[in-house]
């Protein structure tokens, strides 16, 4: 598994690479690793190899083919493909299968792309570690003793451990970007908007997002690019127009102004990551850029802030799980009440309910001012530490997490602890922008470090440039050395 | 804060209500700790001034257009009755929860 997205797609579409050796190949590898790194909840052999013949088979006729012909990309379990089982992480939703794809999911397939299955996730997309998956937790590539980071755990491991090509997930407060730095790959969280969530199981309908995980930045550009674009069925997916992100990536970043927050470089933040996020910057201006320190002060509130609205909405999307129409039912009598009560309470994992009631809490008669409104004015002022930092800059560089990839367990007895690794990530959700994570060197233990990439809303292209450039200087790796 | 947070166990017991959630004692008591640790940091918002601050509701950057109100194929009735752990008489069965 050393080619890339690009690199697949190309010479399936020349004809010197077969789709189903790809998916054979896939099948290998998840066969292989599966059972160490538990990445994949389902996954879809019979589906995967029609898929290949299907593509080969248009190839052979002289058709076509799309962008990504023959790429496997994995599924996160919170988005619905036709006919595949739908957890997203969780028990209530045990057996579940949508009767219709998501549109991501329809875009890749008619993009020709491959869907080998659905990646194991935290429950509802909520956590940073794969640890509250009610199927069991995610291990890291690099070190089976580590989080690969979360809540698109599952994405991020099988594409760092290259079972897959590339990957889709979600991304609320963090959660394709703080993966894709704690397993060493790329991962992008598009502009609010950009994307359709039609078929995606909602969380935090302010902050969702679906955006691509690859090896290398080019496959996350061209992925991105299908999967973008407004959608009849989604009423926040933008009228915009889709740039040609890959192009994006062959431009010099020569004259990008970058804007280094000091806040984003305080206490909590490791040295080693501080080191390798700092040289990665250096190696920006020596390509060109201009480097300029500024300011967002009320990053600090952004945990606070991002833990009332994500679970306010939280509690309100997550009414919908009544043991009713689809999934588990608990009927301990002959009582409605104590059917959806009993359902949700057998169905739903501790930090779930810990976020439902979190969020029932904020917004019930009494509190609702004093925590919902007050956070989204505080979500109005982080909001506008971006808009002031972009008058000054083209794009914001940081770490994209404070640590490496920590242990399984180290964080699990401690909510608040596991949200304070999200504060580099929360704020850009919050404001709606776009960010990627790139690979930009390695810590102790081989473990790999991710630089976080801010650009302005519908300024991926920017985005791209510098993520690009700082890949030259740090190419993909893979846990095997490939 | 104009109230101070009250999820103590009776408050607990209160918003698991209002969330449809019927916990067990012990997950009641072990929410309680954790809730209050949680609520604790995010009353920092308290030290912030949003006196002249309007509150940011979305992050969309456009108004939502509306779509052609045209009829669409629905899901087939049988195949989503399917996916239901009870139906009955082409519909959801529930417990009955009307007296008579």
């Amino acid at each position: 598994m050393k080619m890339s997205v690009v690199e697949i797609a190309e010479k399936v579409r020349k004809g010197s690479l077969r789709a189903v050796d790809v998916a054979n190949e896939t099948l290998k590898q998840i066969e292989a690793q599966n059972s160490s790194i538990h990445a994949f909840l389902h996954v879809d052999a019979k589906g995967l190899l029609e898929q290949a013949a299907a593509v080969d088979a248009k190839r052979d006729r002289g058709e076509a083919l799309g962008p990504l012909a023959g790429v496997p990309v994995a599924l996160k379990d919170a988005l619905c493909a036709k006919g595949m089982p739908a957890t997203s992480g969780s028990k209530i939703l045990e057996g579940y299968v949508p009767l219709y794809d998501a549109t991501v999911v329809a875009k890749l397939r008619a993009a020709d792309a491959l869907l080998p299955g659905k990646t194991n996730m935290d429950e509802f997309a909520m956590g940073s570690s794969g640890e509250n998956s009610a199927y069991g937790p995610i291990k890291n590539p690099w070190d089976t003793a580590r989080t690969p980071g979360g809540s698109s755990s599952g994405s991020a491991a099988s594409v760092a451990g290259r079972m897959t090509y590339a990957a889709l997930g979600t991304d609320t407060g963090g959660s394709i970007r703080q993966p894709a730095s704690l397993s060493g790959i790329v991962g992008v969280k598009p502009t609010y908007g950009r994307v359709s969530r039609y078929g995606a199981i909602a969380f935090a309908s302010s902050l969702d997002q679906i955006g691509p995980f690859a090896s290398d930045v080019r496959g996350a550009a061209r992925i991105l690019r299908t999967i973008s674009g407004h959608d009849p069925h989604d009423a926040t997916s933008l009228n915009a127009p889709v740039e040609n992100f890959e192009a994006a990536c062959e431009k010099s970043p020569r004259g990008l102004r970058i804007g280094v927050p000091e806040e984003y470089f305080a206490a909590g933040l490791s040295k080693e990551v501080r080191a390798s996020v700092e040289k990665a910057i250096a190696r920006l201006e020596s390509d060109g850029c201009t480097i300029k320190k500024v300011h967002l002060p009320h990053t600090k509130y952004a945990v606070a802030t991002y833990y009332v609205i994500a679970t306010a909405e939280a509690s309100s999307n997550l009414a919908r799980y009544d043991g009713v129409r689809y999934g588990l039912r608990v009927e301990p009598n002959r009582d409605l009440k104590a059917m959806y009560g009993a359902t949700r309470d057998a169905g739903f994992g501790a930090e779930v309910k810990r976020r439902i009631l979190l969020g029932t809490f904020v917004l019930s008669a009494g509190y609702y001012d004093a925590y919902y409104l007050k956070a989204q004015k505080v979500r109005t002022l982080i909001r506008r530490d971006f808009d002031n930092a972009f008058n000054e800059v083209d794009a914001i560089c940081s770490p994209t997490a404070p640590t490496t990839a920590f242990r399984i367990g180290e964080k699990s007895d401690d909510p608040l602890a596991m949200y304070l690794s999200d504060i580099y990530t929360l704020p850009a959700s919050l404001a709606g922008i776009c960010g990627i994570s790139v690979p930009c060197g390695m810590g102790a233990g081989n473990l790999p470090i991710g630089l976080q990439i801010i650009a302005p809303a519908l300024r991926e292209e920017t985005m791209f440039t510098l993520a690009a450039a700082c890949e030259t200087h740090c190419p993909p790796v893979s846990p095997s050395g490939s | 804060m104009s109230q101070p947070a009250v999820l103590d166990k009776s408050g607990i017991e209160r918003v698991a209500r209002l969330a449809a959630l019927s916990l067990a004692p012990h997950e009641i008591e072990q929410l309680a700790s954790e809730l209050e640790a949680i609520v604790r940091h995010v009353e920092e918002l308290n030290s912030v001034d949003t006196s002249d601050v309007p509150p940011t509701y979305n992050v969309q950057l456009k108004p939502s257009p509306l779509r052609a109100d045209v009829v669409e194929q629905s899901l087939p009735v049988d195949k989503v009755l399917a996916e239901a752990p009870r139906h009955a008489h082409g519909g959801f069965a529930v417990p009955a929860f009307v007296e008579g």
